[in-house]
């Protein structure tokens, strides 16, 4: 690990101030930057602990019926909230299929936002990244390509972000909210990843300095309550990322779907929104006929970015099944290992 | 530049001096308070051998930096005995054989403490080894680790 020097300012404004310094990076739970900075993929000159800021550690439901999530709760805590998770049961299951237990009591919801990929190449120092150096190459194009993009790649970067998470805030249209030296904005969270072009590797979009302060999910968010779904596939049922997760969530009466979402994980640089998929079912009776539609339509401009063409076949089958899991309704308690496709079906239901 | 703080570790408040702001946790309880006891598996969040309450919470201590932990109370494998008398959990595990080399079972023992402090109680083993999923055991004593998990809860809610 490099030398850095360490601050822990007292007041937002005070943080910004220090983050917006060359080299700084804020440091919440550490889970990732620590991680980072061991392997050497990150080097800042200075820490901005930000994990006793004042004010950012509350869940809040707004008059408007929003809720608002300070970035500085803990992944634990707002899945554990019987109150949150009750209304947003998928958000809930997202958190907890996450890392293992002592990460998630250390993890913030805005470190979560913020992480990293965990493309190889982007942690390997001897190989290019045009993430960590714009410009330098991507060495994963021809390489261990196995857990890559298959949607909204270039030649750039075919990394994926790897947030459960970050998944079902997609689909509830989630908000991010930034403090910076140039004052406060709010950002979609979909839009808040930039997808590669054909010049430039994409990634979160904050600039220099920019906190995040929370997380919004507006008032329409809890119509899903009672049809909502997370799950994930990985090498193992637990403590491993997403090779592709799904969220699915409807909002149904007399046997129609009024409203549905619908996002994948695990598949692009940023959590994927699945319109079309959407559009398939939407204000319609559902059938199995629609399901496997809505399915192919979800990975309809899907393309292998290396040895990962089984992923589009992988992630239609997730959808599927997510889809279906939602429409028979949120199961009563959270299953026993939360979004996984090995939990019983009728798991505390 | 030099740093500062002050951790209460299992009871005992420490001073601690470091060259700069760099070691984990984890390291510092290693080798600056002597206590060993907690493990360095794999530095890396990948393996739960580090696995400390802090404030009362399960963490991984190679992920924390320490000085974001100042002022903090800290409890490790070596604070959970009362005296002579074992923890109820690590009674359980003596007594279920939950470990065979013994290198990843006070990162075990820590994570099923938190684990009890967070969940209070569940029965049902599947719901254990997802909340235990945290920490790997490369000597595979898994069965073990699940029974001693089991025999801990009726020790513990025996006690109350
Ligand atoms: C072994 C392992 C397994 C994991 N498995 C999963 C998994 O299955 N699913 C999953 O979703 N995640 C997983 N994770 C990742 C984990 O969720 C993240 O490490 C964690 O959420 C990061 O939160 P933190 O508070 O520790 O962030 P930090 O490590 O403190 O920060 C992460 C990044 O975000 C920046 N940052 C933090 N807070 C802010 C803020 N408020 N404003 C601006 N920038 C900020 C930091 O500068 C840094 O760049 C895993 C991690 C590990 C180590
Ligand atoms: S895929 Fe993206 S993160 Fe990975 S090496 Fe290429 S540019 Fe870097
Ligand atoms: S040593 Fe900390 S998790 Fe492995
Ligand atoms: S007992 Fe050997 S690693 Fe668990």
């Amino acid at each position: 690990m490099n030398l850095f020097d360490y601050k822990r300012p007292s007041s937002i404004a005070d943080a910004v101030a220090a983050g917006a310094e060359p080299g700084a990076a804020y440091l919440a739970g550490g889970t990732n930057l620590l991680d980072l900075m061991k392997v050497g993929a990150r080097k800042p000159d200075v820490l901005v602990d930000i994990s006793r800021l004042p004010g950012l550690g509350e869940i809040e439901t707004l008059q408007d019926g929003s809720v608002r999530i300070g970035a500085l709760v803990r992944n634990s805590d707002l899945a554990r909230d019987a109150g949150f998770a009750k209304a947003y049961p998928a958000v809930a299951e997202a958190l907890l299929s996450g890392a293992s237990a002592q990460l998630r009591n250390a993890a913030t919801v805005g470190g979560n936002l913020m992480q990293q990929t965990r493309c190889l190449y982007f942690y390997d120092q001897q190989s290019r990244c045009n993430r960590r150096q714009p410009g330098a190459g991507c060495d994963a194009i021809g390489g261990e390509t196995g857990k890559h993009a298959v949607l909204g790649w270039t030649k750039q970067c075919i990394a994926t972000h790897p947030s459960d998470f970050c998944v079902a805030l997609a689909a509830l249209d989630a908000s991010v909210e930034l403090q910076g030296p140039d004052g406060a904005r709010s950002v979609s969270l979909e839009e808040f990843y930039t997808l590669p072009t054909e010049d430039t590797p994409g990634g979160a979009d904050v600039r220099p300095g920019e906190l995040v302060t929370a997380l919004t999910l507006p008032a329409d968010a809890a119509h899903f309550a009672g049809h909502a779904r997370y799950i994930k596939l990985r090498d193992r049922t637990s403590y491993a990322f997403a090779i592709v997760s799904a969220a699915a969530m409807a909002d149904i009466s007399d046997g129609v779907v009024q409203d549905i979402r619908i996002a994948m994980g695990g598949v692009a640089a940023r959590p994927w929104r699945a319109r079309a998929a959407e559009a398939a079912l939407k204000s319609k009776a559902p059938t199995p006929e629609l399901i496997s539609a809505a399915a192919e339509a979800a990975l309809a401009d899907a393309s292998p970015s290396g040895d990962n063409a089984y992923k589009i076949e992988l992630a239609k089958r997730l959808v599927h099944r997510a889809i279906e899991q939602a429409l028979a309704g949120t199961p009563q308690t959270i299953p026993a290992l939360p979004g996984s496709v090995f939990a019983a079906q009728a798991a505390g239901r | 530049m030099t740093r500062s703080l002050t951790l209460t570790i299992n009871g005992t408040k420490h001073d601690i001096e470091l060259e700069d702001a760099r070691p984990t946790l984890l390291d510092v309880l290693r080798e600056r308070v002597g206590l060993t006891g907690t493990k360095k598996g794999c530095d890396r969040g990948q393996c739960g051998a580090c696995t400390v309450l802090v404030d009362g919470r399960r963490i991984n201590s190679c992920l924390a930096l320490a000085m974001s932990h100042d002022g903090a109370e800290i409890t490790t494998i070596e604070g959970v005995a009362d005296g002579e008398t074992l923890h109820p959990v690590q009674a359980a595990f003596i007594e279920n054989d939950g470990f065979q080399c013994g290198y990843c079972t006070p990162g075990q023992i820590m994570s099923a403490i938190g684990l009890f402090s967070e969940n209070g109680t569940a029965n049902d083993p599947e719901q254990l080894r997802e909340g235990m999923s945290g920490n790997i055991c490369r000597c595979a004593a898994y069965a073990g680790i699940t029974e001693a998990l089991l025999d801990a809860q009726t020790r513990l809610s025996g006690k109350e």
